[in-house]
């Protein structure tokens, strides 16, 4: 998603489908990031009086949850691990060649609308430190070669 | 006849380089004509030979590995799919000594089945435990699980079967059985290889636990982490729909049992199982005072059995063989096996069930050839963010609840990550304080503002400001904190802390004399 452009009705017919499950709030918004990239404030009131709640409410959870943004991500999520096991693997050398490669700090992205560049709490691919997420797919050993090949890979999908 | 080739779908074998491998092997195999039966296995969990490759021999199977896709078109000279020699060669992977000295109970199919086959399940003693508890009367599936020894694998080590009792015995109209499948703790995946490599036997054991305390309902609680774990369980959840094996009639028993995967969004704190309670009704993951006990009011408000993914697929095995076979492993009150997961700076990682004793020194040598780096290995945190820091003097200690206990350590989720001479403890003190911090639920003081105090203090105490003093400030928060947090994630981040201060003093610039 690049754009602030949003569709109303895709977020009403996301929370309609989901709204009669017993504890709906997280799938409601699952679902909604999961087809815009981000949950957009103005999705707000619409999510609050769908499910009888208070604006705040909602709110409130959304900034609880690391994992949720209010911001359109860029074409591709790097989620760089920062956890100990991939710390001792010199998660930090990895994290530093990251940022420096892309341009960017955490939780920015790229001028180019390519990646956004997230830290994560551990992958469960500890065995395989330092670790990354791109997207929906998880690398092991990455080394900062790897993960120019694999910024690289990235950009030339296009 | 076709020769069946094994490739695992793990998370781990994939960020390696596995879905390459497979598809090297599936184009090769049709260039060549060779008939071949490929499958998607779980891991072993030898993750320093993935991706390892397995076929199907008259002998057993035959393990290659590590494997990339370069190496595919050499196998088949070699004429691998016939066991044939090749430098990656492995032998018999049973024989592997890494996985022939595992004692595997929980994980007895992984790597080794289908995940998603319900047939291959039930062809490897899959719902045999299932089977035998709609024998039983719901009290005496609960005194199986008492009388077997299991405590609860997701940190607290609490028993599982006095937990189910108190649900079993507590009044609601509607029960529910929640797993904890949040696994948050760095070092750790053994819930994530159980839900990827065998998701039905996490199915059969929340079925069990539905029948044990007459509960309908269940809920997975899936940290949003793990896409292929989720996959695996809403294929696995289908299909035991599909055979009866879940829904309003299970087996034709007149029993019903729902269940569901709910995914977590990324909060450390939601893996505490009040907090990730509040998360599934839809709310901020803000910890309850206790009581009144998620047994009694949980979920909705309701009697609520909550357990660990390993807790939980832990039960069919204990079903089927009984409460003995699985108390028969083990040492003094820590009964059966725990699955360890050997991570950080080692050279052969990977998942190790065996019976509670081993020791570190066994773990991070024997297994795990020391560390990867070929540096000493220095420091070695066990049982996560939370747990403590071990020096090389502690190495001989068995990995035993009470004996963890007595050295101010804990076992936790069985996470094992070796630092080697190049870590700096006086960083990795501070990087918990600040853990706790970020992560803070905010509803307690001594987590919420402790954490934070905590990590000004560290910060003065490595510039050098008015040492001596800023450590006993240091010690007095800790304290505070130990004694006065409402969960965990306050009440144990000292653990990691004080640790660290106290068997490494040197990195804080401070003396062991004057570090107590
Ligand atoms: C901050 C914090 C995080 C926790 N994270 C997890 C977790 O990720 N997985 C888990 O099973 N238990 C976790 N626990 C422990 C749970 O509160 C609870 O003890 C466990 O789910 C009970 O299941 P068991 O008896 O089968 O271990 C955590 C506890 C705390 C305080
Ligand atoms: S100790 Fe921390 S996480 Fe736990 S209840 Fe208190 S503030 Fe929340
Ligand atoms: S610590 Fe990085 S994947 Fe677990
Ligand atoms: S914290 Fe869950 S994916 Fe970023």
């Amino acid at each position: 998603m690049s754009s602030q452009a949003w569709d109303h009705e895709t977020v009403r017919s996301i929370v309609a489908g989901l709204k009669a499950k017993p504890g709906a709030l997280l799938p409601v918004l699952h679902g909604i990031q999961d087809a815009l990239g981000f949950v957009p404030p103005g999705a707000v009131p619409i999510i609050a009086d769908e499910l009888n709640l208070s604006r705040a409410e909602v709110h409130g959870v959304i900034t609880f949850y690391h994992y949720f943004r209010d911001t359109p991500p860029g074409k591709h999520t790097i989620h760089l691990c920062r956890a100990e096991s991939c710390q001792s693997m010199n998660a930090a050398g990895l994290e530093a060649h990251a940022k420096a490669q892309l341009g960017i700090d955490f939780h920015e992205t790229t001028t180019d609308g390519t990646i956004s560049l997230e830290p994560v709490y551990c992958l469960g691919n500890c065995a395989c430190s330092p670790a990354i997420m791109v997207d929906h797919d998880v690398y092991g050993r990455v080394t900062p070669e790897r993960f120019d090949a694999i910024v690289a890979d990235l950009r030339s999908e296009k | 006849m076709s020769t069946t080739i094994f490739v695992p779908c793990d998370s781990s074998a994939l960020s390696l380089g596995a879905e390459a491998v497979a598809k090297a092997i599936t184009a090769e195999a049709a260039r060549r004509g060779v008939a071949l039966r490929l499958v998607r296995n779980g891991s072993r969990g030898m993750f320093w030979l993935e991706p390892l490759v397995e076929v199907e021999t008259s002998e057993g199977r035959v393990a290659y590995g590590p494997v990339l896709a370069g190496d595919v078109e050499a196998l088949f000279e070699a004429r691998f799919w016939e066991g044939g020699p090749h430098p990656l060669r492995l032998g018999l992977t049973a024989e592997i000594p890494f996985l022939k000295r595992q004692e595997r109970l929980t994980f007895a199919r992984v790597g080794i089945t289908d995940p998603i086959s319900l047939d291959d399940y039930r062809a490897h003693d899959g719902y045999r435990g299932l089977r035998r508890a709609l024998e039983l009367k719901p009290a005496e599936i609960v005194r199986e699980v008492t009388d077997s020894g299991l405590r609860g694998r997701g940190g607290a080590a609490f028993p599982t079967g006095i937990k189910w009792n108190t649900v079993l015995n507590a009044a609601g109209e509607q029960k529910y059985i929640v797993c904890n499948a949040d696994e948050g703790d760095s070092g750790t995946f053994s819930d994530r290889m159980i839900m990827e490599g065998d998701p039905f036997v996490l199915i059969e054991g929340m079925t069990i636990a539905g029948l044990a305390v007459g509960a309908t309902q269940g809920y997975i609680y899936l940290r949003c982490e793990y896409p292929h774990a989720h996959r695996a369980l809403n294929a696995a959840i289908e299909a035991a729909y599909g055979a009866g094996y879940l829904g309003a009639d299970i087996l034709g028993s007149g029993h019903r049992f729902d269940l569901e995967v709910r995914l977590g969004a990324g909060a450390y704190v939601c893996g505490e199982e009040t907090s990730l309670l509040e998360s599934l009704e839809g709310k901020r993951g803000l910890v309850r005072y206790k009581p009144p006990l998620p047994a009694i009011q949980g979920l909705f408000g309701q009697p609520t059995i909550i357990n660990n993914v390993i807790s939980l697929a832990s039960v069919p095995i204990i079903l089927d063989r009984g409460a003995a076979y699985y108390r028969d492993f083990g040492m003094g009150r820590s009964r059966g096996t725990l699955p360890i997961q050997l991570a950080g700076n080692i050279k052969q990682t990977g998942l190790i069930e065996k019976a509670f004793g081993i020791t570190l020194r066994e773990l991070l040598y024997d297994y795990g050839g020391g560390s990867a780096s070929g540096r000493p290995i220095r420091a070695v945190q066990v049982g996560g963010p939370l747990g403590a820091y071990l020096p090389e003097s502690q190495f001989d200690v068995p990995l035993d609840y009470e004996a963890y206990a007595v050295i101010w350590a804990v076992l936790g989720h069985g996470g094992v990550v070796a630092f080697d001479d190049t870590v700096d403890m006086a960083k990795m003190a501070r990087y918990a304080m600040e853990f706790c911090a970020v992560e803070s639920c905010g509803k307690c003081t001594p987590c919420r503002i402790g954490s934070t105090r905590g990590t000004e203090v560290i910060d003065r105490i490595i510039v050098g400001a008015r040492r001596g003093e800023q450590v006993a400030l240091l010690r007095d928060l800790c304290d505070t904190m130990l004694n006065s947090s409402l969960c965990a994630l306050g009440g144990m981040t000292p653990y990691p802390v004080l640790s660290a201060l106290n068997h490494f003093p040197e990195d804080f610039g401070v003396d062991k004399a004057d570090a107590a």
